[in-house]
């Protein structure tokens, strides 16, 4: 088919040539600025998603993230673990944030509880949007999956834009793998927070950091071993051995002990505000990190002293 | 605003401007380089199309001048100088490893652009604007990418693939010369996959087939730009004053399940997660051509940000999905119409015919400008 002859663009852009050649003593071409369109222009310009559409730009499926809320997500949130949640009003309703939670079990359900529990529970339930290692967008299986459900590679970029871009929920487990290949004896001593990056990642991003406790998925899956030559032989971050993994498969990965969830929400933390105002420096990265990781210790042995059953709460 | 009254002042602002619309395109021969010229040809304001290329064009053109110039474009600045061109376009970059050699490839890319761009810098260039169409292969394929790469990120990885490794080191050539050359406006275009019912890629030929293969466990990212949508790129870029780098691609990233599921195909997961590199051979002379580029694509896919390039004031006509829509009903559409329409072949003496000889009747108001 030989494509129409007239001109592609449409109508020509006379606005802009006249901005351009305006000035009559300047050379047409001359290259001068081109001014940065504002955080406001940029937010306009997102793509808005085609109402035809069930997967987000991120990937996200409303299909397959809906039948695993109704199935999975549904059992073990409410029958399974009885979770309880307090604080839910320190999730903002609108604007970016980030939560930041403590992390554990070989397979952690720690993220689709606390997704789960702002869906449920709060007033203006809105979507969260799960930061996950790379380690799996290469691996087979687990790469066409866990973008469906909710899941993002943990990139600077990604977090960025989902937070001052978007303006949506992110949530991160700053100690990361560290966490949840911890064994069962350093149940609730949270490991080092990184090296602070979601606080730079906050405070770049104008949003305020939300720390999360969660108590009892220590429980739900210990780790008594971690066994290096499966792990490297599988491919696998780690290969954990729990009351039920490798016992039972595959399927002893999902298989978890009825442990009592506790999900607290702290208040909210704004970095911008630590820091004295305006995006902090390395050390007060460094500071606001151990702050918002002492938080949530302090909270976590609260909780745990409280509770007078692992099972019943 | 009409259309007419549109092209008035869009005239008006042309005659103000001190210097003439005389463009140069190469890869004339090309897919884009002769879509860009046919569409140029329809702006009067545009004086002067000359478009350079080693074969003959493939496209009908009307006032566009052809010069047939060797692979390595090393006459052009002769070219530019003798028709004081204003403006460079160039279309000419090879960006699938399957349609020709490596050596073949490297030649004209990095060659090829370092004569264009020295061409362009003399020192009594009349050269004012350069466009150069790249891809978006520039920021290759990882596991550990961004969800959406924007134009200031740099790739995280070294290059893996000959291409990619012709499109990193151009744009490095292309990026020396805006710095040494601050009065020329170069604009970079780096363009996604691309669709649509003319252009030949290796994913409209991938996803021609009655069932398209994906590698198993993967379902990745994927986002497309409408073949239109780049002319207009390029075309925005001719008429608006725009340095810098712009991603080009349309808003949307699907899933590649779901570009497969808009085309009424199935997903067939043949290709294994593991070793898919040392299948692709096999696969290639069984008539499924994979390009090596392709491989890490069929697993991370990409995703691009498309925002800077729409804040200039670009409006995409297709979104990925309307482009796969598209693609889809030509798909169905063209097994009917096979053989009805016919090709064009450039024959010089006629060209030369009817752009010079005094018997030919122009049809011309007298205020608009005839080409050359």
């Amino acid at each position: 088919m030989a494509p129409d002859r007239t001109s592609l663009a449409g109508t020509p852009p006379s606005q802009d040539i006249d901005d351009v050649y305006a000035d009559p003593s300047s050379g047409a071409l001359d290259v001068e600025a081109v001014e940065e369109p504002s955080p406001e222009r940029m937010r306009e310009l997102l793509p808005a998603l085609e109402p035809e559409r069930r997967i987000t730009d991120w990937g996200r499926s409303e299909r397959i993230e809906g039948l695993l809320d109704r199935t999975l997500v549904e059992f073990f949130y409410r029958y399974w673990f009885r979770c309880e949640v307090e604080g839910i009003e320190n999730v903002p309703a609108q604007g970016g944030a980030l939560l930041v939670s403590n992390h554990s079990g070989a397979l952690p359900p720690d993220a689709a509880v606390i997704a789960r529990a702002i869906r449920e529970e709060h007033p203006e339930p809105r979507p969260l949007h799960i930061t996950v290692e790379h380690f799996f967008k290469g691996y087979p299986g687990f790469s066409a999956l866990i973008p469906k459900i909710g899941c993002v590679p943990a990139h600077p970029a990604n977090v960025h834009r989902l937070l001052y871009d978007e303006r949506e929920l992110v949530l991160v487990f700053p100690e990361g793998r560290k966490g949840t290949e911890k064994p069962y004896s350093q149940r609730y001593r949270l490991r080092r927070f990184g090296r602070g990056g979601f606080v730079e990642a906050a405070a770049r991003a104008e949003a305020k950091v939300v720390p999360v406790c969660v108590v009892g998925a220590e429980e739900a899956m210990p780790i008594f071993a971690q066994l290096n030559l499966l792990k490297r032989m599988t491919g696998l971050l780690y290969f954990p051995i729990t009351p039920t993994f490798p016992w039972l498969g595959p399927l002893g990965m999902f298989a978890y002990l009825p442990a009592k969830f506790r999900i607290r929400f702290l208040e909210p933390i704004d970095p911008r505000e630590l820091s004295g105002d305006g995006e902090p420096d390395a050390a007060h990265v460094q500071t606001i990190a151990q702050e918002v990781r002492g938080r949530i210790q302090e909270n976590l042995d609260e909780m745990v002293a409280r509770r007078r059953s692992v099972w019943f709460g | 605003m009409s259309a007419e009254a549109t092209a008035e002042r869009t005239a008006a602002a042309a005659t103000r401007r001190h210097h003439a619309r005389r463009v140069l395109v190469t890869g004339l021969s090309t897919y884009w380089g002769g879509r860009l010229a046919q569409a140029l040809e329809s702006h009067p304001e545009i004086e002067a199309i000359v478009g350079v290329d080693s074969s003959e064009p493939t496209r009908e053109l009307a006032r566009t001048e052809f010069v047939k110039v060797g692979n390595q474009h090393s006459l052009i600045e002769r070219i530019v100088h003798a028709a004081e061109l204003d403006t460079v376009v160039d279309t000419r970059l090879v960006v699938n490893s399957m349609t020709t050699s490596p050596r073949l490839a490297h030649e004209n890319n990095v060659i090829g652009t370092m004569n264009i761009l020295a061409a362009c810098a003399g020192p009594e260039s009349p050269v004012r604007k350069f466009v150069f169409k790249s891809s978006a292969l520039y920021y290759g394929c990882e596991q550990d990418d961004p969800a959406f790469f924007t134009e200031e990120m740099r790739r995280p990885h070294s290059p893996r693939t000959a291409i990619e490794r012709d499109v990193v080191e151009v744009e490095e050539s292309v990026s020396e010369f805006t710095l040494k050359r601050p009065e020329v406006a170069v604009t970079l275009l780096r363009c996604a996959n691309v669709l649509g019912p003319d252009v030949q890629t290796a994913h409209t030929r991938m996803l021609s087939l009655p069932a398209v293969p994906m590698v198993l466990g993967f379902d990745p990212r994927y986002q497309f730009v409408h073949e239109d949508d780049v002319v207009r790129a390029l075309e925005h870029a001719v008429f608006h004053h725009t340095p810098g780098t712009y991603n080009v691609a349309a808003d949307g990233v699907l899933a590649l399940s779901e570009v497969i599921g808009l085309l009424g195909k199935r997903p067939v997961p043949v290709l294994p997660p593991w070793g898919t590199g040392a299948l692709a051979a096999p696969l290639r002379r069984l008539g499924l051509r994979i390009p090596d580029e392709m491989l890490n694509l069929l697993r991370f896919g990409r995703g691009l940000d498309n925002r800077q390039l729409k804040a200039t004031g670009f409006h995409y006509q297709f979104t990925t999905r309307e482009a796969v829509l598209r693609f889809g009903e030509h798909l169905r559409l063209h097994p009917v119409k096979r053989g009805a329409e016919q090709g064009y072949t450039y024959e010089r003496e006629v060209e030369e015919f009817l752009r010079w000889s005094p018997h030919v009747r122009r049809e011309r108001k007298d205020d608009e400008p005839l080409g050359l």
